[in-house]
């Protein structure tokens, strides 16, 4: 088990210029430790993360489209695996930080915490599909994740963390969707 | 000889995807995102399917398609949702944060399963069409209503205006496209 912190920190040495998908807890550590206007973070609904990724990367198969989800968002939208997979940009990257809980709605259990997103992704049809939970290791392997043709899959396997507070009026500023928006045309 | 009265009303009483697609095109349509709808299956999503103009994406829930067109509007690129009106119900929290909140150019045209063309969807025999018009009311979305060849003219400066104004727009499909 990694440390959601600890494995951000090393994940942003390596985004460069890639939008960066993120929501609720991921998104509240996330802006943390790397706070930039290709961070995209207006949703809008729970779940669509991977979408909205989807969207991006087909946009601009130019640039690297980074979705950091959350295992209780890809829940709400598992079918996107199989969209993305077959839509098959070769510049997305999909992460899942599976702590097994609905961190942001009180922690409560995810229904199943024994869910392979992983081998999903995998039989989804995904290029390549990974599980990290040792942070050596992932910090050993991230560059290629991020830089091999896509689809890509990974599950980062982490712990619960404290309690976090969510600033919704900040992540989704409107400001923001229009810094991203003037960057990701740049 | 002129063709008789009854067939020449019959006539205008139709509705052809082929020009429902031209005016798709001239919106500047570039990707279709679609969950098959049998009221749109034949007379569109199989005709747009075989056309290299468009880029047709197939999603395994109707809500996905809110969040693709958003990401996809940041590049500017043109979307249209092609889906039935029960796979836009399934969307409503997606389309209210993205398209409502967040003043996202969502375009959807949406195949009312059921209804009686003859009718308006509210007066729909059908009551999941019936409660359409006053949801997408509600949440200030505009729509129109594409029943007849002469409503296709509304496609275009929807969709414009769309993405001028970056706000929601639902095209109700009305009656079945015939596949010309």
């Amino acid at each position: 088990m990694m440390k959601r912190e600890e494995c951000f920190k090393i994940l942003a040495r390596h985004v460069g210029d890639a939008a960066l998908v993120a929501t609720y807890s991921s998104a509240v550590d996330w802006v943390d430790i790397a706070p930039r206007a290709l961070n995209y973070l207006s949703i809008g609904a729970m779940g669509l993360d991977s979408s909205h990724g989807l969207g991006l990367a087909l946009g601009r198969p130019d640039k690297r489209v980074i979705v950091l989800q959350g295992d209780g968002s890809l829940l709400m939208n598992l079918g996107s695996l199989v969209t993305i997979a077959a839509a098959a940009p070769k510049n997305l990257v999909h992460l899942v930080a599976q702590n097994d809980t609905y961190e942001a709605n009180g922690s409560q259990p995810i229904p199943n915490p024994k869910i392979d997103f992983a081998g999903i992704a995998r039989s989804s049809g995904y290029a390549a599909a990974y599980d990290f939970s040792d942070l050596k290791i992932f910090e050993q392997q991230v560059a290629h994740v991020l830089e091999q043709q896509g689809p890509v899959f990974a599950t980062l396997h982490i712990e619960p963390t404290k309690p976090l507070k969510y600033d919704y009026p900040s992540l989704y500023d409107p400001q923001k969707r229009a810094a991203f928006k003037a960057e990701w045309q740049s | 000889m002129d063709a008789p009265v009854a067939s020449a009303d019959a006539a205008a009483r139709e509705l052809h995807g082929g020009g429902i697609i031209a005016a798709l095109k001239a919106s500047g349509i570039e990707y279709v995102l679609a969950v098959p709808d049998i009221v749109t299956s034949s007379g569109l999503l199989g005709p747009i399917a075989r056309d290299s103009d468009f880029k047709l994406i197939r999603v395994c829930k109707e809500d996905e398609c809110i969040g693709i067109a958003s990401g996809l509007s940041y590049a500017d690129k043109r979307a249209l949702i092609l889906i039935q009106y029960t796979g836009f119900l399934d969307s409503l929290n997606a389309i209210r944060g993205v398209a409502v909140e967040y003043k996202q150019p969502i375009c959807m045209m949406v195949g009312l399963l059921g209804h009686d063309p003859e009718k308006t969807p509210r007066a729909s025999p059908r009551y999941g069409v019936r409660i359409i018009e006053p949801i997408l009311d509600d949440m200030g979305i505009a729509h129109h209503l594409i029943s007849l060849d002469a409503d296709i003219a509304k496609i275009a400066p929807a969709i414009e205006r769309a993405y001028r104004e970056s706000e929601p727009v639902a095209l109700l499909i009305g009656r079945r496209p015939k596949a010309s």
